[in-house]
């Protein structure tokens, strides 16, 4: 092939890849765009504030699962926390021990589990048991998902803490549990905060480790030991009913769901860079 | 320097007496803390253990009963007291298959768009919004999947394909056309994949030392020729992990696909019949399951699925940690 060719080749086969940048950006502008034209006539104070009419009728909104969504939220966050940064101090400071070797790698793993085996082992071990489906065992499925994310990045962030720190705190007499806890941690803080927050940007969406735990309520509920309601398996009630007032309620769900996950995200993105920036100084 | 000192919390006093009480206590608080942080890091392994168990013994009742032709079996039929999984489990297979086809190629594209190519100030928003595509929910997909995609392939994409383009004739695009169709599957799960693809990809190309690069380059190859000759060839099992880790995504989705796929427990040469994927059968079937022996079925379903994804995602983890731990 001779000089020219070979550089016109050079150059279609990078146009292509403009392409398929400009490919790959498309999905994500049509659903945001379409859920903004369909959802946005339906977001009115009266959607966070009522209760779901019964299917079918217009009007009502999604109190009782936004409220539920948090609640679930938070019971996760109990759990997928302190067990994620623990299980990350851990790897950080063991980090060539074949436990840690393990953890590592199996942590991998557990990220990769498809969600909804996630949800039937909470059926088999916290529903069935019990007898009844319960906000409880939907928020220890999420947490019991959150728990990789949390640990790896907690790992991450803690391994990028400068040696002299530790040799500073340890020199001045700190105990290694001390420093560890208030120098290493606090120093990493903004790191870990960053990977809770892309944790609970993924958990606020599932919905298949739900279908059975948590269930969903058309009532108003927060207790604990109750089914209780969650946007995304509300947003898959009214999406899969065949009345036209309900999908608007499932678009309007929709885009709240995915402005709180966007705007998490974009937090937790902004506190990596100003973390990075301020590491390079 | 001494005060300095005294006001750290923690800092043994000056002049204290260093002998035995305050390192014991020390060992003892450090002693502590490694079983704390031990005990979280053990948790890990035992709760994949106990998923593994719980699933297992609850799948063992149909297991046992149906033996190998649960798995080999294409009849699901719940009344009977029949099951067998392979509709569902080729169902899987196809949908990611597709996935796959469409995903692979986008992502790869990204990737090198991004790591070799993109002016700098472009970078950071596309990589940006590509990797926003993993933050939509699963429900959100199958939402637009149903009221977007859908009507779409009814019209005009469907009939493109099998009339403009001639492939209604070949057994793959035959048979009428409802939209809700493993195609429809597919193509939500390449979407949804893509963003790992591109992920991972992105990170093992980053990694291909900058030597790599300027040797091809000095030997006077095009900047396509640097791409292809010297730096795909150094991260291929990288990138081949990439795509197997996305292939284990697209094995488990479950909300968009039960939502687009029409759930049918057939087994159907043509992408524009519906189907059944594992995860779809146990979210739709499951909170129906009333008999024993249905429910165990379903476990089992998962169990099936659980293997399979771990088989998958350790390969793929193996294979990405071989490329990126030289340049750790």
């Amino acid at each position: 092939m001779n000089r020219r060719a070979r550089h016109t080749k050079s150059r279609v086969m990078l146009g292509l890849t403009y392409v398929a940048a400009a490919i790959a950006t498309l999905p994500l502008l049509l659903i945001l765009l379409h859920l903004v034209r369909e959802g946005a006539a339906y977001i009115r104070p009266a959607f966070f504030t009522q209760m779901p009419r019964p299917i079918g009728e217009p009007g009502g909104g999604m109190a009782n699962a936004i409220v539920g969504t948090l609640i679930l939220i938070s019971i996760a966050s109990v759990i997928g926390l302190p067990v994620g940064i623990g299980a990350g101090l851990y790897l950080a400071e063991r980090r060539g021990s074949l436990l840690a070797t393990t953890v590592r790698f199996l942590s991998d793993v557990l990220n990769g589990l498809p969600s909804i085996v996630m949800g039937i082992f909470a059926w088999e071990f916290l529903v069935r048991p019990i007898g009844h489906f319960s906000a409880l065992a939907g928020g220890i499925a999420l947490g019991a998902m959150m728990i990789p994310l949390v640990t790896r990045t907690t790992e991450e962030m803690v391994r990028l803490v400068p040696v002299s720190l530790r040799e500073a705190a340890l020199a001045l007499g700190y105990t290694r549990w001390r420093m560890s806890l208030t120098i290493i941690l606090r120093t990493a803080l903004p790191g870990i905060v960053t990977g809770a927050l892309v944790a609970i940007a993924r958990i606020a969406g599932e919905t298949a480790p739900l279908l059975f735990t948590a269930l969903g309520n058309q009532f108003w509920s927060t207790s604990l030991r109750e089914p209780i309601a969650a946007l995304p398996l509300q947003i898959f009630a009214y999406a899969i009913s065949p009345y036209d007032t309900a999908h608007g309620q499932a678009w309007a769900g929709a885009l709240v769901l995915i402005l709180v996950v966007l705007i998490i995200s974009v937090l937790a993105r902004f506190a990596t860079r100003s973390r990075f920036q301020a590491g390079s100084d | 320097m001494t005060d300095a000192t005294a006001q750290l919390p923690g800092a043994i006093p000056p002049g204290a007496d260093r002998a035995a009480a305050p390192l014991r206590s020390s060992l003892y608080g450090d002693r502590i803390y490694q079983a704390v942080i031990t005990a979280f890091a053990v948790f890990i392994p035992l709760l994949l253990i106990l998923i593994a168990i719980s699933i297992g013994i609850a799948a063992w009742p149909a297991l046992s009963r149906s033996g190998l032709s649960f798995v080999t079996g294409s009849k699901w039929d719940v009344a009977a007291g029949e099951f067998g999984a392979a509709p569902a489990i080729y169902g899987t297979l196809v949908s990611s298959a597709i996935a796959l086809i469409l995903a692979t190629p986008l992502a790869l594209g990204v990737s090198i768009f991004l790591s070799e190519i993109a002016p700098k100030w472009l970078r950071q928003p596309v990589a940006f919004l590509v990797d926003l595509l993993a933050a939509i929910p699963s429900v959100v997909y199958g939402l637009w999947g149903v009221f977007v995609l859908i009507p779409l392939l009814r019209d005009p994409i469907g009939p493109f394909l099998s009339n403009t383009l001639g492939l209604g004739k070949t057994s793959l695009f035959s048979g009428p056309n409802y939209g809700y169709s493993m195609l429809a599957a597919g193509i939500i799960l390449a979407i949804m994949i893509l963003p790992f693809i591109s992920a991972v990809t992105r990170e093992i190309l980053m990694a291909v030392p900058r030597s790599q690069r300027e040797a091809a380059l000095a030997l006077g190859a095009t900047r396509w020729e640097m791409i292809r000759d010297a730096v795909l060839p150094y991260a291929r099992s990288g990138i081949i992990g990439a795509i197997i880790l996305g292939l284990g995504r697209a094995l488990g989705e479950t909300m968009a696909v039960t939502m687009l796929i029409g759930n049918r427990a057939e087994i159907s040469g043509s992408l524009f019949a519906p189907g059944y994927t594992m995860a779809s059968l146990i979210a739709n079937e499951f909170s129906e399951a009333t008999n024993d022996l249905h429910l165990s079925a379903l476990m089992a379903v998962g169990a099936v699925l659980f293997a399979v994804t771990l088989l998958v995602n350790a390969i793929a983890r193996w294979l990405v940690w071989r490329v990126t731990r030289a340049s750790r």
